[in-house]
């Protein structure tokens, strides 16, 4: 296990060979500079760049604060739009980091990341106080936190939240579900009952189980809430071979064909999205993002929607949701890192997270904004689902450091295939814990 | 040989090498220094962060490589993707191809028909195909069902059994062309004559088709089949963006890259890359040793 | 000569087979106009003809990145990939398909080579080029890195087509004494017209639909190509993937290039014969 409060001795040699590698570059034969002052860009005219969300609103909330700051301090800021795609926007940031380019400055980076990317991000602390940290959720900047440096600050939080249509609730005189159980069963009730009165592409439940990152969030929310841990303890041990969790996992493989699709094997969100707001689904298990666009002008679903937390398993279960969201970290390959701190502390302050919660519903991550009335007025859940996002549970990243990837892919590998197969859940849990998780853990050491 | 011509061929064979050379610089620049980096990585444990000086570790990699079943998982679906996909396209293909050097009315629209798959980027092809093949709002489903021809939607890119199959079909809607125009240049550079008198003594065209046709045109189809499936044998961007890291539909290069990029380890993706290479680079080899064209250059 | 009814049969099967191909190819594009035509909701219902034909999308599309730049881009990426790539195979294929010297097969067998390198076996190594020659998120690096594949293709059609070219043609020269780059401008170039556009028409197609080098090179909206602008559209919260813009941006980028092929379609086939049938 890495000790909590090592030194750091590397930064300086880092430095160094930094410096070095940009001696090696200039050392490029001239014959190229013709190529290169045909090249003269635009790039270089900002003082800083920031990758924040992609398009859209996303990108246009980010794009305003970021004038409202460059407006005060009088610096010139570009916005970089990256891939949507989480796993191509990982690829592209470890390439520039890698490469130890100056190209981006302020990164978005995913709740997942901290562990594999830190040793290329600046420790805020150094810029950002206690006074300020201490105002946030204790799991987001802990999570933040690797070997005692704090790597990024929480920008906005989600969770996993199950969707449901009040509407064919009422009809057949059900309550939300509490347990995965009783889903199960409301589920195939509704589900056959709305089939036999002609609508033939009712599903009981859609949620994300293509082989990624996402199907890693629904099947670890499914097992803790059965109590069966989160793959790898805070301590490294791996602990995802428990008999809860192979009944969670043998509880979601008997849904595929019943009261899922079978096409949910390659659904992200989008696509359980689109069967969801298509009026074809019961239940949904997807992000809050979903709230706004299953109420939107034109949707079929506008106004029959309800959201609650996930339901538990079992008696002795407890709802879960996996935690998710966006951190903002600064590239230790920055020119200017104090000026990139300092915008990153402007976009994370409560007013700007405030009016990202009240215009694009994003979800702050200072919980004194939960009980602001401004907020709750324009987004009348977050006060009801204040403990799911309080309580969110991380995936084990921070424990398993740059190999998390590899983790989660034997992880959702071996899901995918108890899924598609209806195989036993038990067997295929312990092949995963003791080949696959042993020899990329070496022992717990990870 | 007179002294001039000979002083001359020398100073011809001098000139030529400097026309080569601006194309040789960029060649060796763009292509050759990559891949021999690649090659060299492949025997160390470079990880994403410190690619400047690895440990070199020697075979190590390969014997992993060939030890992960996933790997072989990988190999297995490149081989029926390759096999499966060249096969339908060059039947198809060679369909079309005989289609459109009969001559009928509207054959130039047929002929455009046929082109527009091709001209649409790949990536593109791949988003259109993935949402007519969802299973609940897509519209292959939905015309199946209206026309009875399944009972309930399939899960096209999801279930285990049908994800490879739908990226075959993709491939072949999109590649088809091609082989259709390789097949008709073939078939158009054909002698005339035999078909002539074959008419004349009124053979059936089946037998046509499998006495002169096919055995003339075996030249032109082996050609366009190797080049399909040394295209088939690294294909990534179909697979990936259908059904990304799915280890059902998971080609070599996509394995590769999920290595390299995705997990960070640039010293066994380059190695699992290097390998790609070398089976594709295997393959030419065998083809080239084989057939005609080594000797006739 | 009467008609059988065999005859008939046969006819009205052949037309029916060239129906069904002709349906296949085109059906899956047609379906992306529809998509494009719709919005919202609409999007999830399956219409053979939107209910409310829109033109939301396109006017999106444009109004929510820098998309009239990024097809100036491709055109420029492509263009100028072309130019390059045939300045260079044209002199390399009069060396390889007109001089007779040591190591020219072996040559034409690595170009060959080349061709088959797997995109990814190169990503990394090419990426640190691009970086170290200082044109990382510009439109040279792509240029320079789609030579990867334009080039080998480009020399092995010119080389084939320059070697068919009757001798004659230059031996007067070659005993005067004129320089071979001479002969290449003033006596191949006029002749080669039909392989050129061809050749250049093909790589052009290459490089307008490459993505993976377009999207590892490239980081800033103003520098992105199409189809890296395509993949990267997206909604107005994290997960959402806008069918409707995506498609709309694809109906928009494949338009001109199926015009292009439609008016270019009979030398294509020519120069696709050249290039493989021969090789």
């Amino acid at each position: 296990m890495r000790s909590p409060r090592a030194p750091r001795p590397h930064r300086p040699v880092r430095r160094r060979a930094a410096r070095g590698a940009g001696a090696g570059w200039r050392a490029v034969p001239l014959a190229l500079g013709l190529l290169l002052s045909f090249a003269g860009g635009a790039a270089q005219a900002a003082d800083l760049s920031i990758s924040c969300g992609a398009l859209g609103q996303e990108l246009r909330l980010c794009q305003d604060a970021v004038d409202a700051w460059s407006r005060k301090t009088g610096h010139r800021v570009q916005v970089v739009s990256t891939p949507n795609s989480a796993t191509e926007r990982l690829a592209l940031y470890q390439q520039i980091l890698a490469a130890r380019s100056s190209d981006i400055d302020i990164m978005q980076i995913d709740v997942v990341w901290p562990g594999t990317l830190a040793p290329h991000l600046v420790d805020l602390s150094q810029y950002i106080g206690p006074g300020t940290t201490a105002t946030h959720f204790k799991s987001l900047i802990d999570n933040d936190t690797v070997d005692g440096a704090l790597v990024a600050m929480p920008w906005f939080t989600d969770a996993g939240v199950l969707f449901y249509r009040k509407d064919l609730l009422e009809k057949y005189n059900e309550p939300v579900p509490k347990t995965w159980t009783e889903l199960t069963r409301i589920a195939r009730r509704i589900q056959n009952a709305e089939r036999a009165a002609g609508h033939a592409r009712m599903q009981g439940f859609v949620f994300q189980a293509k082989g990624y990152e996402g199907l890693t969030c629904n099947a670890l929310e499914w097992i803790d809430s059965f109590g069966g841990g989160t793959l790898v303890d805070d301590h490294g041990a791996i602990t995802v071979d428990n008999p809860r969790a192979a009944a969670a996992l043998d509880l979601a493989a008997s849904w595929i064909g019943d009261i899922a699709p079978e096409g949910v094997l390659n659904y992200d969100e989008e696509q359980s999205r689109g069967v969801f707001q298509s009026s074809n689904a019961v239940f949904m298990r997807n992000w809050p993002y979903a709230w706004a666009l299953a109420n939107a002008e034109d949707s079929p679903i506008r106004g029959q929607v309800g959201v609650t937390a996930l339901p538990a398993g079992g008696t002795d279960g407890h709802p879960s949701g996996v935690l998710g969201g966006w951190q903002l970290a600064v590239s230790k390959y920055s020119a200017h890192p104090a000026l990139a701190a300092d915008l990153v502390r402007h976009l994370t302050a409560a007013s700007e997270q405030k009016r990202r919660a009240v215009i694009g519903a994003y979800n702050p991550t200072i919980p004194a904004l939960y009980r602001d009335p401004e907020v709750l007025d324009a987004v009348p859940f977050f006060g009801q689902l204040y403990t799911s996002f309080e309580h969110a549970v991380a995936r084990p990243s921070r424990i398993t450091g740059s190999k998390y990837n590899r983790v989660s892919a034997a992880f959702y590998n071996t899901v995918h295939d108890i899924l598609a197969r209806r195989q036993p859940a038990e067997p295929q849990l312990r092949a995963l814990a003791q080949r696959r998780l042993q020899r990329l853990s070496r022992d717990g050491q990870w | 040989m007179p002294a001039p011509r000979s002083r001359l061929a020398r100073q011809r064979i001098r000139a030529a090498w400097w026309m080569l050379a601006p194309m040789l610089i960029v060649l060796l620049g763009v292509a050759g220094w990559p891949l021999a980096r690649t090659i060299w990585l492949g025997f160390t444990e470079a990880g994403l962060a410190d690619v400047e000086a690895p440990r070199f570790i020697g075979l190590t990699n390969y014997v992993y490589l060939l030890q992960d079943p996933d790997w072989w998982r990988a190999v297995r679906n490149t081989a029926v993707f390759a096999g499966a996909s060249v096969a339908l396209e060059t039947a198809l293909g060679l369909i079309i191809a005989l289609s459109l050097n009969a001559h009928f009315r509207g054959r130039g629209a047929l002929r455009a028909a046929i082109l527009v798959p091709w001209a649409i980027p790949t990536v593109v092809s791949a988003q259109m195909w993935r949402w007519m093949f969802n299973d609940v709002f897509g519209v292959i489903n939905h015309v199946l069902l209206a026309v009875h021809a399944i009972d309930t939607p399939i899960a096209w890119t999801a279930s285990p059994d049908t994800a490879l199959l739908s990226i075959i079909l993709v491939d072949v809607w999109k590649t088809t062309p091609f082989m259709a125009l390789l097949l008709l240049a073939g078939l158009q550079m054909l002698p005339q004559e035999c078909f002539e008198s074959a008419r004349v003594d009124g053979v059936h065209p089946l037998k046509v088709f499998f006495r002169i046709t096919l055995p003339l045109l075996k030249p032109a189809l082996t050609v366009a089949i190797i080049f399909r499936v040394l295209d088939a044998l690294r294909v990534f961007d179909l697979v990936y963006v259908i059904s990304g890291n799915n280890r059902d539909t998971m080609s070599m290069s996509v394995y590769a890259r999920q290595q390299l990029v995705d997990f960070q380890d640039v010293g066994y993706g380059s190695a699992a890359a290097t390998l790609v290479f070398a089976i594709i680079a295997l393959f030419t080899v065998i083809y080239l040793s084989a057939s005609r064209a080594g000797r006739e250059l | 000569m009467r008609r059988t009814p065999q005859y008939w049969i046969g006819r009205l099967a052949f037309w029916l087979l060239l129906a069904v191909i002709a349906f296949y190819s085109v059906f899956p594009f047609y379906w992306a106009i529809v998509t494009s035509l719709k919005s919202g909701s609409a999007l999830f219902s399956v219409d053979a003809w939107p209910q409310h034909p829109a033109w939301d999308n396109y006017r999106a599309v444009f109004r929510e990145q820098p998309f009239g730049r990024n097809i100036l881009n491709s055109i420029i990426v492509a263009v100028s990939t072309v130019v390059l790539s045939l300045a260079l195979a044209v002199a390399a294929a009069y060396a390889l398909g007109r001089v007779q010297f040591r190591g020219r097969r072996l040559l034409l067998f690595v170009v060959l080579g080349v061709s088959m390198f797997p995109q990814v076996a190169v990503l990394s190594g090419m990426f640190e080029l691009i970086r170290s020659l200082g044109l990382y998120n510009h439109l040279p690096a792509l240029t320079l890195s789609y030579l990867i594949f334009t080039l080998p293709f480009t020399v092995w059609v010119l080389t084939t087509f320059m070697r068919e070219l009757p001798k004659e043609l230059e031996e007067a020269a070659i005993v005067d004494g004129t320089g071979p780059l001479t002969i290449v401008t003033h006596i191949f170039l006029p002749l080669m017209g039909p392989a050129l556009v061809t050749t250049g028409l093909l790589a052009f197609i290459a490089a307008w639909n490459e993505f993976l080098f377009a999207l590892t090179f490239t980081l800033s909206g103003e520098q992105r190509t199409v189809p890296v602008a395509i993949a990267l559209i997206s909604g107005a919260s994290s997960h959402e993937l806008p069918w409707g813009n995506i498609m709309a941006a694809s109906v928009i980028v494949t338009v001109p290039l199926i015009i292009l092929v439609l008016v270019f379609q009979r030398r294509i086939v020519s120069g696709l014969t050249a290039g493989a049938v021969k090789g």
